[in-house]
């Protein structure tokens, strides 16, 4: 999993990126990319109790705090989700449960400008994995 | 004579839609301005329960309501000595079919057989009926070419099952399948015979007193009509042989605490007010494709297949799972490497109608090896030009891979 923490801590300048881009080709070629890039989790992460429900394609959330701080792991066998949560973490791991706490996960999810193209099912994916992300907290 | 352009032109959700092609036709199809008129002019003008009430609203809501079941039997090209029971849809019939069954036909020892592209609906009730009454089922494979393998299930008629349950059309792949012979040879085993006929009632029409099967079953909103009507066609024998599922009203003759007597088909089968308007709109939707030549709107579907087929093979990387011959009008693909899912995110980018995943047919789907497909399914009020923005949109898509 620190493999693909550490990826994600090198990525915080993509959520402004996707968020400004405004051709959706674009948007979803970034998304992709982001998607096919990120390292798996490991096999003994993708565990069942770590599936996350709702979602249209399997997808797991794992999470882990290191010194006070809150770390994501994600995965799934389809590509712009995983693309579209990666961007999300690089917004939030890392941070204290206190900065967390001002964070409103939702609205970081309305500014990368998806939550029109991603039909019911993804979306109740996206809100899946977010509702999960906020029980930990 | 009435064209498939006329056709598309009695379906008000086109117009209301114009910026969107609509290829998901096999999960629902859209309603003619007559069907819509039928539901509405029911609950505003003749609104009234069925059977039941001592007043002259309620006989001619009756009236229309038994004359509409007639419509729908008819149109199935009944034998004689069958009946037409309302239903929720394809699902609650082979509910009823699965409970109905067990301890009066099947019993413990017994097999059934059914097929490796069920839908979920002819596969989980059946699982869950036998597994206490200690019932086998046997599953019939797939051949090389993704259609049912005709001899391993000759074979698997060997072992005498007592029901064989399969669909007409494969809601994963779109294969016709050769229900006549297959319904024949079961029989010539000695079973009794379902077909699902979710995706076949609209593959063009039926004829059940050719089929000679024992069941016949289909969902009112996938042949134009309402969601939550639909039909389980029996033999009349084959009926009485069912243990009712859902038990009240109107399906009972006499009550007392000491016991009670069930009523005669077809109402010992509808327990509870039945979905009325449903069932006047279900008819109204017959009545609306009666006016039409069926084999004029099946050959505008299989121009459209073949159309979407050939420009599905042209777009570079894509990989066809569904086969052209004795196709009711799918197109079932995947690009191989890559999930399902995002393909079709990409078409919905577009105003690309399809579905993604396993289209409730995990078995399949595992016996073809894939984690699902992106399935885009026509109807005759599709237009080349709608098949061309999809092949269009097919290809924008993979190339963003």
């Amino acid at each position: 999993m620190q493999q693909q923490i550490d990826f994600i801590s090198g990525q915080h300048a993509i959520f402004a990126e996707v968020g400004q881009q405004r051709d959706w080709q674009q948007k979803y070629r970034l998304l992709m990319q982001l998607g096919k890039a990120l390292p798996p989790l490991p096999d003994a992460l993708k565990r069942d109790e770590l599936l996350v429900a709702g979602c249209e394609s399997a997808a797991w959330l794992c999470h882990q705090q290191q010194d006070g701080r809150h770390f994501w792991g994600f995965d799934s066998e389809a590509r712009i989700i995983k693309g579209v949560i990666t961007t999300l973490l690089s917004q939030v791991n890392g941070l204290q449960t206190d900065e967390l706490k001002e964070i409103d996960i939702h609205a970081l999810y309305q500014q990368l400008g998806l939550a029109q193209g991603l039909s019911p099912s993804r979306s109740n994916g996206v809100a899946a994995v977010l509702l999960r992300m906020q029980q930990v907290l | 004579m009435l064209t498939a352009a006329d056709f598309r032109a009695q379906f008000p959700f086109f117009a209301a839609h114009p910026d969107w092609v609509y290829l998901d036709n096999a999960a629902t199809a859209h309603k003619p301005q007559a069907v819509i008129e039928r539901e509405l002019a029911f609950y505003q003008h003749e609104n009234s329960n069925v059977h039941r009430a001592a007043h002259g609203l309620a006989h001619q809501a009756t009236s229309a309501f038994e004359h509409a079941r007639t419509i729908v039997h008819q149109f199935l090209k009944p034998p004689a000595d069958s009946q037409l029971i309302w239903t929720a849809g394809t699902t609650a019939g082979l509910n009823q079919l699965a409970f109905g069954l067990m301890g009066t036909v099947l019993q413990a020892g017994d097999r059934i057989l059914l097929t490796a592209l069920e839908h979920h609906a002819n596969i989980v009730p059946w699982q869950f009926h036998c597994q206490p009454y200690g019932i086998q089922i046997d599953v019939a494979p797939l051949d090389s070419d993704n259609r049912l393998d005709l001899v391993a299930f000759h074979q698997l008629l060997e072992h005498k099952p007592k029901v064989v349950s399969l669909s007409h059309v494969s809601n994963g792949l779109g294969h016709i399948q050769p229900i006549r012979q297959l319904v024949a040879a079961a029989k010539a085993a000695g079973a009794l015979t379902i077909i699902d006929g979710a995706q076949g009632i609209s593959a063009g029409p039926l004829d059940l007193a050719l089929i000679d099967c024992d069941f016949y079953l289909f969902s009112g909103h996938k042949l134009y009509g309402p969601t939550g009507i639909g039909a389980l066609y029996g033999k009349t024998a084959a009926l009485e042989l069912l243990r009712p599922l859902l038990y009240g009203g109107e399906m009972i003759k006499q009550v007392s605490f000491t016991g009670t007597v069930l009523n005669d088909l077809p109402y010992r089968l509808e327990a509870g007010t039945p979905n009325i308007a449903g069932a006047l709109g279900l008819a109204a939707a017959v009545e609306f494709l009666q006016h039409f030549d069926p084999a004029v709107l099946q050959q505008h579907k299989q121009q459209l297949l073949h159309r979407l087929y050939q420009g599905c093979q042209q777009v570079p990387g894509l990989q066809l799972l569904s086969g052209l011959a004795d196709n009711a009008g799918i197109v079932s693909l995947v690009l191989p490497g890559e999930h399902p899912s995002d393909l079709a995110t990409l078409l919905d980018q577009q105003k690309i109608a399809v579905r993604a995943g396993t289209h409730c047919a995990m078995p399949l789907y595992s016996a073809l090896q894939q984690q699902g497909a992106v399935r885009l399914s026509l109807a005759p009020y599709n237009t080349i030009a709608e098949v061309d923005a999809a092949v269009a949109a097919l290809r924008q898509a993979v190339e963003l891979f």
